[in-house]
């Protein structure tokens, strides 16, 4: 495996509004993905960042620049092609998109199901175990529409685990929640990634908690991205616009020497 | 103008495509076969009852009409094969798929818009489910064997409908209505109903399903739960409207 397991090159995205309007979401995009490690991508609502997870997985195709995965093009792959792709992702959808009609243990055996080519013995024992390292033990039986929204993203999670991805996009992982299911998804986070070492690529605009989770922060903004290293780094950026959305989105939370000097 | 153009063709392109894979779907493995028992449960079981009582009434209609309206020429021992003809030939094709438009096709509609527009139908592609394997070809297949059945039940309750109107109620012979019934009706007849029925088992389940899982791609729908009930009434209307125009095609090019 390559050290950059997903790449974004000269990326081009823009959409029609509804009054005919073009936006550009995307205006060549680079980014780069390394292997193992976790990167959180962060923005304003409408900046694309669940675009640009859809472009990762091939559910959308950008209007120019090349998606590679894995060191393969996925932009001009035929559908068989990227099935073969997909199976190296794990998703965890913003709602997080459990089928509604299956109880939760049918949908964390699904993958299993449609997907290998275990008994159903091996599947009920792999499934009752992953709901175990989840704490929903006792609940299998419910459907989604019985769930809080914190269990329906953890059922989302195992359910993303089944097939040992080497990579889990996380769409959103804590919207809506409170801060103490917060923390629980991010303890589950951190569990498991130690347990199967994926990569993980975060969207997110739980900032600035969710920063001490990455590896490498990436702020998209007005269709440009800006790659950090810390979260320090973004602080103390001298660049105007990420210093107006550490401001916006952190406000008085950390106050660097730098800043208090400005003022 | 010269857009609504566009998005026309557009649409066809991909109600098109969808026809295309979701036949495709039919043959990929494996089979999902409860599924299929499952929706010819809800597709085609929990259809009969509907059927049955209009078939019956239309049944019913069509010997009181045929009754007076063959009085007139002294030919009420023709009520029989009036009656089978109309039924086999128009009437039970098309208020059996009329039928099943509204009551199982607008609820697959439903059902796809909403797992659409929650992200189900991506996470599917995701998990690299093809979603017309997985969700697609049981609705079909359940389709295309349950439309048929059903007419057929619909045909002779809506027989057993006209004997009652006519023969019971008024004062055919029973003899001639369904000695007149055998000597009318032969194979080409049935064949031409069979037919029909399962071209109107394709339009069901192809423009039903296809609205609902291209929901999203539907501009003039809007968006969330609206864009659903909008492409749900729009399944239906097109369907129906589809249903009466391809009857009339195959009638012409079959009589």
């Amino acid at each position: 495996m390559s050290e950059q397991i997903v790449q974004l090159i000269n990326v081009v995205k823009t959409f029609t509004s509804g009054s005919g309007k073009q936006q550009r979401v995307l205006d060549e995009v680079n980014l780069t993905i390394p292997t193992g490690k976790t990167t959180v991508i962060a923005g304003g609502s409408g900046q694309g960042k669940s675009v640009t997870l859809k472009l990762m997985l091939g559910l959308m195709k950008p209007d120019s620049g090349l998606v590679m995965v894995d060191g393969k093009n996925i932009t001009k792959m035929g559908h068989r092609e990227l099935n073969d792709i997909r199976t190296n992702f794990g998703v965890l959808f913003q709602g997080a998109a459990l089928f509604d009609s299956l109880t939760v243990f049918e949908n964390v055996a699904l993958p299993l199901r449609e997907r290998t080519s275990l008994h159903q013995k091996d599947i009920e024992a792999r499934v009752m175990e992953t709901l175990k390292q989840i704490d929903l033990v006792g609940h299998e039986d419910k459907f989604p529409a019985q769930l809080s929204g914190g269990m329906k993203k953890r059922v989302g999670l195992a359910r993303a685990l089944q097939l040992e991805p080497k990579i889990i996009l996380f769409d959103e992982p804590t919207t809506g929640l409170d801060p103490v299911k917060t923390m629980e998804i991010y303890r589950l986070f951190f569990k498991t990634q130690n347990q199967f070492g994926y990569t993980s690529i975060i969207v997110s605009h739980d900032i600035p908690r969710i920063f001490n989770l990455a590896d490498q922060l990436v702020i998209l903004r007005a269709g440009k991205m800006k790659k950090f290293n810390s979260f320090e780094e973004i602080q103390c950026s001298d660049d105007p616009e990420t210093r107006s959305f550490v401001r916006t989105t952190m406000g008085n939370i950390y106050q660097s020497k730098q800043m208090e000097a400005e003022q | 103008m010269g857009s609504s153009a566009i998005a026309t063709v557009r649409d066809m392109g991909m109600m098109g495509k969808f026809l295309y894979l979701s036949i495709l779907g039919l043959f990929k493995r494996p089979f999902r076969f409860m599924a299929l028992i499952k929706e010819i449960r809800i597709i085609g079981a929990n259809s009969i009852a509907v059927i049955f009582f209009t078939g019956a009434f239309a049944g019913m209609v069509l010997g009181l009409q045929g009754y007076y309206t063959l009085r007139k020429f002294g030919s009420e021992g023709m009520l029989g094969s009036a009656v089978a003809l109309s039924l086999i030939r128009e009437l039970g094709p098309v208020l059996t798929a009329l039928m099943v438009t509204g009551r199982a096709g607008s609820a697959m509609c439903a059902e796809l818009g909403i797992m659409r527009i929650t992200e189900q139908v991506d996470a599917l592609e995701c998990m690299a489910i093809d979603p017309f394997r997985y969700l697609i070809a049981p609705k079909f297949l359940a389709t295309l064997i349950s439309v048929p059945l059903l007419t057929l039940i619909f045909d002779v309750v809506g027989i057993y409908g006209g004997y009652l109107a006519g023969s019971v109620l008024l004062d055919v012979n029973p003899g001639s209505y369904f000695g007149g019934m055998q000597q009318s009706v032969d194979n080409q007849d049935i064949n031409l109903g069979i037919i029909k029925s399962f071209v109107f088992a394709v339009l069901i389940v192809w423009i039903s399903t296809g609205r609902g899982f291209f929901v999203h791609k539907i501009r003039a729908a809007g968006f969330g739960a609206e864009s659903v009930s909008k492409v749900t009434t729009q399944a239906v209307v097109i369907t129906s409207i589809a249903i009466l125009i391809w009857d009339y095609l195959i009638t012409a090019l079959m009589l």
